[in-house]
């Protein structure tokens, strides 16, 4: 049976183009489930496909000691949604690093929910978001911290450059704590290119489109720093933010 | 070289250049020296068309060609360069990636050929170890991290990479202990002094004059130019103050 359609009035649906989502639900509604067994280590990049709505929907459970490095890049040019479900066992760790890049009408978001069950659990997001024309490109971020998940350390940074008026950026964290020794750190921004870092690139040399160019690489391309195969995805984000320069 | 003709500029619609007028011939150096606010900075940035530095009147031409038509990278293309008093940070961008993109975007608006890799990081290297400056710190952002005085060292090797055909330097001494005000002495000699070249030296002091000796010295003030001579007025200046010798 499929799971029923969702609607803007559930909160992690808030931001989707459900217009687009109606025709592909079928396909998406029943999210893939990831098991990273005790003690083992899973590393995946998530590139964007040739399609106008691309979802993706999982769940990923990290048993004890386990450890989850996800690298992502949400450019669809009608509707992207990356939905991340992912629950942390005793030690565990996950980290996401991820970006929407959005140009003219379309909406890129992604959506997580970190469920720290265990004790000392560890779990990063890095988002950053690049828009431009219309485009909307969101970021909601849940962190859970379960009754006796003591000593979990949960951090988000999220960072939007909106490039023309009309672009949109949300960021929504939101913290659920049920434990006294934690910590949970989370900051975002939102901003647009800085006028005297444009001014030095072209007294340069680099030609407006150029210094722009550089600049946005300069504020995505870290996150796939520590990526073991940081090729693919950091030559898809450079096709991206060529676009939408 | 560089002819600047009744310059007037504003900035936020404030007045603060009225009336410049200069000539720097190919094959020279000058200074321009004059107390804070008297439009030093503006008359650097107004030369490589920062946004919001308004020409009211007057203008400015460069090997014959009207410079304040041009837009910043066309000028640098055309062989001007800035040196910043205050150089500018961009996380995330690699020195090296930011002044090979920069050189090769030059030499493509001039019908030349990109550098490969290699023949760029050779260049960059070369010019690093001349300003004395470790060429590791160009796998770095753009000057995130570093000191004044290595940002300014770092302003030259730049200099030395592009080598460009007129500089104007803006403070490139403030900031620097004697041992980098040596290099960067030495630097601008080496790089700028030439029969095609010209550099405008902004500075409040005589000790970078020390170094790199102008043919000529101009006193601004008010947004004029209100004196100028040969090297021994930097001197003058430095014993007797601004008010006493530009009044």
């Amino acid at each position: 049976m499929t799971a029923p359609f969702p609607t803007r009035k559930q909160e992690e649906w808030r931001y989707a183009d459900l217009e687009a989502l109606q025709p592909v639900w079928e396909q998406f509604a029943e999210p893939l489930t990831v098991v990273v067994g005790a003690g083992e280590s899973f590393e995946d990049v998530w590139l964007p496909t040739a399609d106008d709505v691309h979802v993706r929907r999982v769940h990923i459970a990290l048993e004890a000691g386990a450890k989850a490095r996800l690298f992502v890049l949400n450019t669809a040019p009608v509707y992207g949604r990356i939905e991340l479900e992912v629950s942390l066992a005793e030690g565990a760790n996950f980290e996401l690093f991820g970006a929407n890049i959005g140009t003219s009408l379309s909406t890129n978001e992604i959506v997580t929910t970190v469920k720290h069950i265990g004790v000392g659990g560890r779990s990063r997001q890095v988002i950053r978001s690049v828009l431009n024309g219309k485009a909307t490109g969101s970021y909601l971020g849940k962190v859970e911290v379960a009754r006796g998940a003591q000593q979990t350390d949960a951090e988000q940074s999220i960072k939007a450059m909106l490039l023309d008026r009309g672009a949109t950026a949300n960021a929504k964290p939101e913290l659920e704590i049920f434990a006294d020794d934690v910590k949970c750190a989370h900051g975002a921004t939102v901003g647009e290119l800085d006028a005297m870092q444009l001014f030095y690139a072209e007294s340069r040399g680099l030609d407006p489109a150029g210094a722009r160019a550089l600049l946005l690489e300069g504020f995505v391309m870290g996150l796939w720093d520590s990526a073991r195969e940081p090729q693919a995805i950091a030559d898809a984000a450079r096709a991206a933010l060529r676009r939408v320069v | 070289m560089l002819t600047i003709t009744n310059l007037h500029a504003t900035v936020a619609d404030k007045p603060i250049l009225n009336g410049v007028s200069l000539h720097v011939p190919a094959g020279e150096v000058h200074a321009i020296m004059g107390p804070n606010g008297s439009g030093k900075s503006t008359l650097a940035y107004v030369l490589a068309g920062r946004p919001g530095y308004d020409v009211s009147e007057g203008g400015a031409t460069f090997d014959g060609r009207d410079l304040l038509a041009m837009e910043p990278h066309q000028r640098a293309a055309a062989g001007l360069f800035l040196g910043f008093q205050y150089p500018v940070e961009i996380p995330g961008v690699s020195y090296l990636q930011f002044l090979r993109e920069s050189l090769n975007s030059q030499r493509r608006s001039r019908g030349e050929t990109d550098l490969s890799g290699a023949e760029f990081i050779k260049l960059a290297r070369e010019q690093a170890k001349l300003l004395g400056m470790d060429a590791e710190m160009l796998k770095r952002p753009v000057n995130v991290g570093f000191s004044g005085g290595e940002k300014k060292r770092a302003e030259m090797v730049q200099m030395g990479i592009m080598n460009p055909k007129f500089a104007v330097l803006d403070e490139t001494d403030s900031g620097l202990d004697i041992d980098a005000l040596k290099a960067v002495g030495a630097g601008i000699n080496r790089i700028m002094r030439g029969p095609g070249k010209g550099v405008l030296l902004i500075t409040h002091y005589q000790r970078l004059l020390d170094y790199v000796e102008p043919d000529k010295v101009h006193v601004l003030n008010g947004g004029r130019i209100v004196r100028s001579g040969g090297p021994e007025l930097a001197k003058e200046l430095e014993r007797e103050g601004y008010a006493e010798a530009a009044a």
